[in-house]
């Protein structure tokens, strides 16, 4: 069940704000700062899916396809309408909230693999049109050119301004997920994940619930497709695929499911580890398809529970080598 | 249309059907043994193609003897990522192990990708002569051969799994594992030999489609992902159905992509399928476990 934002010590939380707010002071190298950008997208979007299949229990191969249609509207409305940026932002995380809406009312009924399925092939669609429907997608090549975001005359045009942008989004909306699973709402959707009979028969309307939560995971990736459209300026349909959407969910996987940090520390972990991998180049899926099965094989409950039982046991170990030397010392004596 | 290009879009629509059924009931068998959905079911019919390219065309061994050892190291390769992957992760929630055929899947297809190279690749077909012509009708002889060899597996899997003991046992795993372990199967080795067999048909599969449509390192995953959707539109769970789902999604992407633009044919598979899952989601879903054997 839920633990939401409770895993980690006070101590612990002050020291990783303090870390995240003067880090761009600290690496002047802007490369870092763009990774930490994408960090904070992906840590959004998986934080959406983590309610929708970590709290909720619903799966979805497809929320690549959510990401796609908020960056691609807002890429479109800036660019080829000439609509102002933050009316264009709105607009179109409403616009992917309504298309949620639409797949969401036939494909919810399904279950399990069905639902994976119907998710993955909706995102398969997603994608075929974004390539092929050129004359709003502009085909291929995607659009480029989209203007930064801007409020009066401040505008948000360098990394280190996105950067503390997209994580103050991201502290916000952790922040909301941990109020709203901890709400009467929110239990209503951890009901969900263990039993969808015995919650319809606590009165829960399942359908309904199950719509709310796919809806709002819809609108986190939405606002994360926004923030990406504006951070990278392009947007181009490679992005938006089926690859993307198995890294998201392997993002929420590999954090653990049931907790919030582990959304972001998934999406952490293997945004920089494909960072990492890619100066390797033609190697680097390789590892990153080995070092995916191993994480899974080795902590199958995530890396944070993963990491609580290796100190568990690391402790286990010192307490019982601790009270062997104690024994023999007093055999000694 | 006329009737010469309706004929010749039937017969690649029944080629491309024929993979996908294979693939769709590779899904079935390894799911019927331990509700695994396998997502690396593609890479094997890559796996088929790739290795026969190898053995053909680098080491020049005969052509039937390629192709039975590339099905040999096909089944080897699934036996040996049941044992060493799936296995461990017996006692993990279902979506792990979903999970981890995933990452084998983009294992494999970029290992492939840095042995064989990004290039499409194929080899000659089985008969030398390329077409044959019926009443007046030509064919391309590779498909029959295709079309041939599918029928043959087929009704070899069907008397496998209706008339030996080993085909009753893994039904009998699909039927109830308790039960089945109360009468002395061994679910591991079934699960392991599904996994082997689920691997050696696409293997086949892989020998026989590459001289029509080529293969290249990343042809798996949508392979895999069209079997699951014929395997879904046939009714999930029942090899029959997957087959029939497999043939009707290769011709209704054949005669589709003869009316729309062929960069929508992907879209047309998935299209399909969502209309299916809402129209037809009771019938879909799977049925009491007894009536699913």
């Amino acid at each position: 069940m839920g633990k939401g934002l409770a895993l980690l010590q006070r101590k612990e939380l002050v020291m990783g704000f303090a870390i995240l707010i003067i880090l761009p002071w600290l690496s002047p190298n802007l490369y870092i700062v763009n990774i930490m950008v994408l960090w904070a997208i992906y840590s959004i979007i998986s934080l959406g899916l983590s309610l929708f299949f970590g709290f909720a229990g619903q799966i979805s191969l497809g929320h690549a396809a959510f990401f796609g249609i908020g960056a691609y509207s807002t890429a479109i409305l800036t660019t080829d309408i000439n609509f102002p940026v933050w009316p264009a932002f709105c607009v179109s995380v409403a616009f992917t909230a309504f298309i949620a809406f639409l797949i969401g009312l036939p494909i919810l009924k399904l279950k399990e693999h069905f639902l994976a399925l119907a998710t993955l092939g909706f995102g398969e669609i997603l994608s075929v049109v974004l390539n092929e429907a050129r004359f709003i997608t502009h085909g291929t090549t995607g659009i480029t050119d989209i203007p930064p975001l801007s409020i009066g005359s401040f505008s948000f045009d360098s990394y280190v301004k996105i950067y503390y942008l997209a994580w103050f989004i991201l502290m916000s909306l952790l922040f909301f997920s941990h109020k709203l699973i901890h709400s009467r709402v929110g239990r209503a959707f951890c009901s969900l994940s263990s039993s969808e009979v015995a919650a319809s028969c606590l009165g829960i309307d399942t359908q309904k619930y199950k719509l709310k939560i796919f809806i709002l995971s819809a609108v986190y990736a939405a606002t994360a497709g926004n923030l990406y459209a504006f951070s990278i300026n392009a947007v181009s349909p490679s992005t938006f695929d089926l690859s993307l959407s198995i890294l998201l969910i392997m993002m929420v996987i590999i954090g653990g499911l049931g907790n919030l940090w582990g959304a972001v520390i998934g999406a952490g972990i293997l945004t920089w580890l494909s960072e990492f991998l890619s100066s390797y180049q033609e190697y680097s899926l390789t590892i990153y398809g080995f070092l995916l099965i191993v994480l899974l094989l080795f902590m199958p409950r995530g890396v944070i529970v993963g990491w609580k039982d290796i100190i568990a046991r690391l402790k286990r170990l010192r307490s019982i080598l601790l009270k062997n030397t104690l024994l023999f010392k007093g055999i000694l004596h | 249309m006329s009737l010469d290009q309706i004929i010749q879009s039937f017969i690649s629509g029944l080629t491309t059907g024929a993979v996908y059924s294979l693939v769709a009931l590779g899904f079935v068998i390894i799911n019927k043994s331990s509700n695994i959905i396998n997502f690396a079911q593609g890479e094997f019919v890559m796996l088929g193609g790739v290795i026969m390219f190898s053995l053909l065309e680098k080491f020049k061994m005969p052509y039937l003897a390629a192709a039975l050892l590339t099905v040999g190291s096909v089944i080897v390769i699934g036996a040996c990522m049941e044992r060493l992957i799936i296995r461990p992760l017996r006692e993990t929630p279902l979506f792990i192990k979903i999970m981890a055929t995933l990452g084998i899947s983009i294992f494999i297809r970029n290992t492939s990708m840095l042995i064989w190279g990004r290039d499409p690749i194929s080899f000659p077909p089985i008969s030398q002569s390329l077409r044959i012509s019926f009443w007046g009708f030509i064919f391309p002889t590779q498909s029959l051969w295709a079309l041939g060899l599918t029928g043959l597996l087929l009704i070899g899997l069907f008397y496998f799994f209706k008339c030996t003991v080993f085909g009753k046992a893994i039904r009998a795993c699909a039927a109830d594992p308790q039960a089945a372990r109360l009468f002395g199967i061994d679910q591991n080795k079934i699960v392991e030999f599904s996994f082997g067999l689920s691997a050696g048909i696409g293997g086949l599969a892989g020998v026989f489609i590459t001289p029509i449509f080529f293969t290249s390192y990343n042809v798996g995953i949508m392979l895999g992902l069209k079997g699951f959707v014929a395997a879904v539109i046939g009714g999930w769970g029942t090899s029959t159905g997957a087959i029939a789902g497999g043939f009707l999604l290769g011709l209704l992407e054949a005669f589709g992509v003869s009316f729309i633009s062929s960069g929508y044919k992907n879209a047309i598979a998935f299209l399909i399928l969502l209309i299916i899952l809402y129209w037809r989601p009771i019938g879909i879903l799977p049925l009491p476990k007894w009536e699913r054997v």
